[in-house]
């Protein structure tokens, strides 16, 4: 049965695949992006991680379907249909793709309890997590407790995200006034400086 | 937008729901699928709901830039400051064991404190995305 499901769903991947390269119209490619986004989430309930998968739900589908649609209300929604078809990037995806594939041929099989994976730290995780942290959820353990500094990084990888955004495009009180001290220098950033009340929505 | 009656409503009765889902898969992350992340981004997700239906300047009045800019560092601040507090109580960075009498309930108070750090990063660091994205007026061509 999971079979059927696995082939369903990656049949759907591919389709959608094929369907965000042949759309122009950008705004069908963010709601297809959503949609590939939510097929991985499904697939990820298939290998029985439902925590990457719940992520992959609200992050993918959701989040970076709303940041990618606000992007468009700015930029456009029409893609230039290219003057040539082009050769090259076909080529590298290719090359890239087959190099990928070759080196799955390499890795031992999925679910086996042999896997280098399986021999490491996880069984002592699996064993001691319970009395040792008495969360019944082993990700939450690993992710909380045992990769604590890990977790701590990647809060500070999404705080250092946001930094980035707002040195990049912030708009709103703190950012008119530097801007209004450009404009007092040339002008440089005019067009932006007033920020707009009611959004595109 | 006086004329959408449906979204107006569906997402007033909706929203609510989506905050205490978020609660629960942060407060339910010990025990199934779920925890500070999820939880954060489906927090900020009921408040870009808000704005995407109300408009942006609607969601400022209740949630203004200025508070999840500070709730983007003070999540950081939180988990960073339980490894602090553990240094402080005699254990290494981040070494739970010594935040309650056993090690086993120091485990529990050390992973709710991060995880809530997390929670709130998350849910300031995105709504704060959003806030940047759509408060950029379209460039005139």
């Amino acid at each position: 049965m999971s079979v059927v499901v696995d082939i369903a769903l990656l049949a759907f991947l591919a389709v959608t695949a094929f369907a965000v390269m042949k759309q122009r119209n950008l705004f069908a490619v963010a709601m297809l992006s959503g949609i590939y986004s939510l097929l991985c989430a499904a697939l990820y309930t298939m290998l029985d991680a439902v925590d990457v998968a719940f992520t992959e739900a609200a992050v993918g589908a959701g989040i970076s379907t709303v940041l990618v649609l606000g992007t468009l209300a700015l930029v456009g929604h029409k893609a230039k249909k290219p003057a040539r078809p082009r050769l090259l990037p076909l080529f590298v995806v290719l090359i890239t793709g087959g190099v990928m594939v070759y080196g799955t041929l390499d890795m031992p099989p999925f679910g086996n309890a042999d896997n280098p994976a399986h021999q490491h730290v996880a069984p002592r995780y699996i064993e001691k997590s319970e009395e040792e942290t008495d969360v019944p959820n082993i990700v939450t353990s690993v992710l909380a407790s045992y990769r604590g500094y890990d977790t701590m990084g990647e809060t500070n990888v999404i705080f250092t995200a946001l930094v980035g955004v707002l040195l990049l495009i912030a708009t709103g009180e703190q950012s008119r006034r530097i801007w209004s001290a450009d404009e007092r220098n040339g002008g440089v950033f005019e067009e932006s400086s007033e920020p707009v009340e009611d959004g595109h929505g | 937008m006086d004329d959408r009656v449906i979204l107006r409503v569906g997402s007033k009765i909706l929203i609510p729901f989506i905050l205490l889902f978020a609660l629960y898969v942060q407060f339910h992350g010990d025990f199934g699928p779920g925890g500070g992340f999820q939880a954060g981004v489906i927090f900020a997700a009921a408040f870009i709901l808000y704005a995407l239906v109300f408009g942006l300047g609607a969601a400022k009045a209740v949630l203004p830039p200025i508070v999840v800019h500070t709730c983007a560092a003070v999540g950081v601040m939180i988990y960073a400051g339980t490894g602090v507090v553990t240094l402080l109580l005699g254990g290494k960075f981040l070494d739970y064991n010594v935040l309650a009498h056993n090690a086993a309930h120091g485990q529990e108070w050390g992973i709710f404190s991060v995880e809530t750090g997390v929670l709130v990063t998350v849910f300031g660091v995105m709504v704060a995305i959003f806030y940047a994205f759509a408060g950029r007026r379209r460039a005139e061509p």
